[in-house]
């Protein structure tokens, strides 16, 4: 029989495949770069190279690094929030349909108003910069956490649910036991999710700031070298807060993984 | 001798209407292997789901005569419940599944690990009390499910369907092994089944279940003595008996 069917492709594609591939496309697209640019001598006004960013990355790391910490403070920071936010208004929802019912639109409303429209408002009326762009990031960060909290809490096992029935639980345990241990990879795929937009929030906050964010974050740093003209600053800058949301995207798929490996398809190897 | 539980004049019917059960008088006697028998929609479920106390009949009472005053109303931690599905905690280990009960109970640590322990070797699951539910094999999952219900040590072992969706090789071999365990510990079970072979090779009473509306229709004794093992699947006794009731759900099928 197993002539004629044909085999499953392997899904697990070997290391090297699977990081060497990305690097050598990078590798050629920053060679090409770094050509053209040479070849065609394009001034660095107007479009620097691979090699001219990173000379102007390690020169001006000591103006770059502390924008690049004031940022992750406030994407951290955000992210925090909307996790204990996300996650307490998603155990309440799932405890009272009416509490759900009665909040959820709202919820939603503040997620589909875009936040670069809502962002002067909140800097006009919160005096301290730091706590206007936590509250932007936080407003676009945890609303997937959220939502899929809430799923989650909600798909549990009807027949898991009879039996703490069956035994007399509480509500508590049955939200313990059962509950909050399902919504476990929903939450983890809102986190990641989460993770890159907190960084968005804070970075969009940070634009529509502007110059009342005198020597503050990355986004910041991009603005003023624009009115300069360094270009190769801007794109040092841009470098980094691209670098930013990768980490942050990476450490959430780690964690994610690290947690459910043991008991959840996602995290599953496949035997091929 | 009081029957452990009585259903009499109970009846549903469910928001949308329809009757699914009608006036049922029933009494289980203490220590016996009661089958539900009857085609799906006869509502075999909905009966022993009325018993755990999940469903609320829309007529008659249910009492528990066979019981201590105190323990006849609220949750009933003297029943064990085996869904068809093996219904487990996939982020939980074998020995964490089993010990969901005791937790919700509230019972001690140390207790707790040894009733664990007994649970699995119970079952025949030594060795896998670390294991997670994906890694076992459907027989298996099964079993841990049946060690659930049995650590609390029930009174009243309440299946529904539970090996339906398992291979005949591992349901024979289940079959024999609740047997043995039915024989050890002397609960009362309530099974609910669709298969006349299942029913007559376990049980010592069979309730022949008719549907639309769901109601009792025959009362059949199934006399041959326990222990029943494979002679007793391939005897002149168990095929007869088997006619007999296969010949009653027909009747009650067509009824």
């Amino acid at each position: 029989m197993s002539a004629e069917t044909p085999q499953p492709r392997p899904r697990r594609e070997s290391l090297w495949l699977k990081l060497g591939a990305p690097i050598a496309i990078g590798i050629l697209v920053l060679a090409g770069w770094e050509a053209m640019v040479t070849v065609y001598q394009i001034p660095w006004y107007i479009l620097p190279g691979p090699v001219s960013i990173a000379q102007t990355l390690v020169r001006d790391w000591h103006m770059l690094w502390p924008s690049l910490v004031n940022t992750l403070q406030v994407t951290a920071l955000a992210l925090g929030v909307a996790v204990v936010g996300g996650f307490s208004l998603a155990v309440l929802f799932a405890s009272a349909r009416w509490i759900e019912l009665s909040l959820f639109p709202y919820a939603v409303i503040l997620q589909v108003t875009p936040i670069v429209a809502i962002a002067p408002l909140i800097i006009v009326y919160v005096d301290n910069l730091t706590v206007a762009l936590l509250i932007c990031a936080w407003i676009v960060a945890f609303f997937p956490i959220l939502s899929n909290t809430t799923i989650g809490l909600n798909s549990a096992d009807h027949n898991l649910l009879d039996l703490m029935r069956l035994y007399g639980a509480r509500r508590w345990q049955v939200l313990w036991f059962i509950r909050i241990p399902g919504a476990l990879p929903f939450f983890l795929g809102g986190l990641r999710i989460s993770g890159g937009l907190a960084l968005i929030g804070a970075i969009v906050a940070e634009f529509v700031a502007g110059g009342a964010g005198s020597g503050s974050g990355l986004a910041f740093r991009i603005l003023e070298a624009s009115y300069r003209l360094e270009i190769p600053r801007m794109y040092a800058a841009l470098f980094l807060i691209s670098g930013t949301g990768i980490v942050i995207f990476l450490f959430f798929t780690g964690l994610s993984h690290l947690l459910l490996r043991r008991w959840h398809e996602s995290a599953i190897k496949r035997e091929s | 001798m009081t029957p452990l539980v009585t259903l009499s004049g109970v009846a549903k019917r469910f928001p949308n209407g329809t009757l699914a059960l009608d006036r049922v008088d029933l009494a289980i006697s203490q220590g016996s292997f009661v089958s539900l028998l009857g085609p799906s929609g006869c509502g075999k479920s909905t009966i022993l789901r009325m018993i755990a106390g999940l469903v609320q009949p829309s007529a008659g009472r249910i009492d528990w005569p066979g019981l201590p005053e105190a323990a006849r109303t609220g949750a009933h931690p003297e029943l064990g419940f085996v869904f068809q599905e093996p219904t487990l905690m996939p982020w939980a280990s074998v020995a964490d599944n089993i010990r969901l009960p005791l937790k919700v109970a509230g019972v001690a640590k140390a207790d707790a690990e040894a009733r664990i322990a007994e649970a699995i070797s119970m079952v025949g699951l030594e060795g896998f009390a670390e294991a997670f539910p994906r890694e076992l094999s459907g027989g298996m999952k099964m079993r841990v499910s049946i060690a659930r219900a049995l650590v609390t040590r029930p009174k009243l072992l309440l299946m529904d369907e539970p090996f339906a969706a398992l291979d005949e090789i591992t349901r024979f071999k289940l079959n024999n092994d609740l047997l043995q365990l039915w024989q050890r510990f002397g609960w009362t079970v309530i099974f609910v089944t669709h298969s006349v072979f299942e029913s007559v090779y376990l049980s010592n009473r069979i309730l022949v279940m008719s549907a639309r509306p769901g109601r009792i229709v025959e009362d059949v004794a199934i006399p041959a003595p326990y222990p029943r093992d494979d002679s007793f699947r391939v005897s002149d006794t168990y095929g007869d008996l088997c006619r007999a009731v296969s010949l009653s759900l027909h009747q009650a099928i067509a009824a």
